[in-house]
């Protein structure tokens, strides 16, 4: 194997073993902080002699063993310094020992799962749990982080560091809640996987309209969560959620990035494994008597669209039904959009378009774009031209994403063609 | 770790309860009250006088000046305070959760410093 060969192969392992050697280092170090410094000493440890000492048996239980003996290393040097507490090295040494060899997935496991309801405690907002998310569980880099939420690395860094001391200022437990409370928190879980799952499947601002590392990374995330609490309602509602949505990434944006609606999505690159497994993750969720999971319930959306050969063969009804059902549990002004666009497709434009106008009449989505490009299309369909022409310029105000700009911009220009009138300025 | 479990509440529709009312609630914090200092998690707790009596003290170029009422017009005062020690914060939470006054007003759960050695 060439040198480069060799460092992209331990790169592999980091990448794979990250989550599971800095959980299991936070549990047996008790801090984030120490835990972090203690991989990255085993990872440098590991890249110095697995190239000449070839690579250990069992590389997860090597990074673990020498991260918490480098941690120890870090301990003692401290206490040199400041002659400090002596209890901590003792605590650290005698926790170390004994589970160690215990190295099974269900360990491990535990470590993850104690990982997750730690970054996503209800005791961050929920921009610090998904950024604490995405770096100490996923491994993403501070940076890339930062990128996810288009800041800078440097506030990014600082957003974690103080995160990462609230963790310890108040008293926030690295532990997974007792059952009783389980429920309740997983719920938070299950919105930060898609709060990060949604960043990246539908951007909210920048060139992009999909950010795809994002979007694995949720489904990774949903994959742990399916395989760590199994046969769970709502883990496995939204994995199948992400799995439907995501099967369809490649025919949502044309190769110049620009976006493609449903009802012209070229079906035949649609992912027919994640359709597969999605589909029966919808049905295994929505077979668990006395819990319906919102998100299992999108997903039976999707899954009667990816069913369907095109827009016209597709249930309509049924897809308003669901959405009647989804407005019980969730009734937000999103979903009620959605409801409507769907009412449409049964009972044609002007019923669809007076539920909207019902919804912007009760506010608080005057600034949603998506609202405004609806209204636009219905519009356009009942031959309401001026009125279409206004909503999409509405909608072109509202919206932050260079891709559906072009689109809004091209629907405009359509609109010009139809009636003739004089080129929009400015 | 101890915390301070802050009870806040709008004075004003807590006075408007009636006399049942109060008197219910008053014997609901006994219990709870009690049932933290078995469980041994009460430090400390005492109900607050109203706003009304509050006076804010600060000093100003050197000048002590002291002002009617409590720092900030909020819509909920601080009324009443538990002092606890828990494992974590999932303890403390849940306490403050059996806080008869969560039920109306709202408990800031602040972790406290340990004494400075």
């Amino acid at each position: 194997m060439s040198e480069g060969a060799a460092a992209q192969a331990i790169e592999e392992i980091f990448r794979r073993e990250a989550g599971r050697v800095l959980a299991t280092l936070i549990r047996l170090l008790g801090d984030f902080d120490l835990a972090e410094e203690a991989q990255q000493d085993a990872f440098a440890a590991a890249l110095e002699q697995w190239p000449s000492h070839g690579k250990p048996d069992n590389p997860r239980a090597w990074l673990i063993s020498t991260g918490r003996n480098k941690a120890i290393d870090r301990i003692r040097r401290d206490i040199l310094f400041r002659t400090k507490i002596s209890g901590e090295i003792g605590a650290a040494e005698s926790s170390v020992d004994t589970t160690l060899d215990a190295a099974d997935e269900e360990v491990f496991g535990d470590d993850r799962l104690r990982l997750i309801f730690t970054c996503c405690h209800p005791a961050f907002n929920q921009e610090a749990q998904i950024a604490l998310t995405l770096r100490e569980v996923c491994g993403l880099s501070t940076q890339a982080v930062a990128r996810a939420f288009l800041t800078s690395e440097e506030t990014m860094a600082q957003r974690l560091v103080r995160a990462k001391k609230k963790i310890r200022d108040a008293g926030i437990p690295y532990e997974t809640p007792e059952p009783a409370v389980l429920q309740q928190r997983i719920e938070g879980v299950l919105a930060v996987v898609y709060g990060v799952f949604t960043e990246g499947y539908a951007a909210t601002v920048g060139t992009q309209l999909i950010d795809v590392e994002l979007c694995e990374e949720a489904i990774r995330l949903g994959r742990l969560l399916d395989t760590l609490l199994p046969d769970h309602a709502g883990v496995m509602g939204l994995l199948a959620l992400m799995l439907l949505h995501d099967a369809r990434r490649a025919s949502r944006t044309s190769d110049s990035g620009d976006v493609v609606l449903l009802e012209n999505q070229d079906r035949s690159q649609w992912n027919r494994d994640e359709i597969s497994e999605g589909l029966l993750l919808v049905d295994r969720s929505l077979s668990i008597r006395g819990h319906v999971s919102s998100y299992a319930v999108q997903a039976a959306i999707s899954a009667l669209h990816v069913r369907a050969e095109d827009s016209s063969t597709t249930d309509w009804p049924q897809i308003v039904g669901l959405y009647e059902v989804l407005l019980r549990l969730q009734p937000t002004p999103v979903i009620e959009l959605n409801h409507a666009v769907a009412v449409s497709m049964v009972d044609g434009p002007a019923r669809a378009l007076d539920l909207i106008d019902s919804l912007a009449a009760r506010g608080r989505v005057t600034q949603y774009h998506l609202l405004h490009a609806a209204r636009g299309r219905l519009l356009q369909k009942l031959g309401r031209v001026n009125e279409a022409r206004e909503a999409y310029r509405a909608a072109l105000s509202t919206t932050m994403l260079e891709p559906e700009r072009r689109f809004l911009v091209a629907r405009i220009a359509a609109l010009q063609g139809i009636c003739g009138a004089p080129p929009v300025s400015g | 770790m101890n915390y301070l479990l802050l009870i806040y509440a709008n004075e004003a529709e807590l006075m408007g309860l009636g006399e049942t009312a109060l008197q219910k609630v008053t014997g609901e914090y006994m219990d709870f009250t009690k049932s933290i200092v078995q469980a041994g998690n009460f430090k400390a707790g005492d109900r607050l006088k109203p706003v009304s009596s509050a006076s804010t003290v600060r000093i100003r170029n050197g000048k002590t000046a002291i002002t009617d009422g409590p720092f900030a017009e909020t819509r909920e005062q601080l009324g009443g305070y538990y002092l606890i020690e828990a494992k974590d914060l999932d303890e403390a939470t849940a306490i403050a959760a059996r806080i008869p006054g969560a039920r109306f007003g709202s408990i800031e759960v602040r972790p406290v410093w340990p004494p400075m050695t």
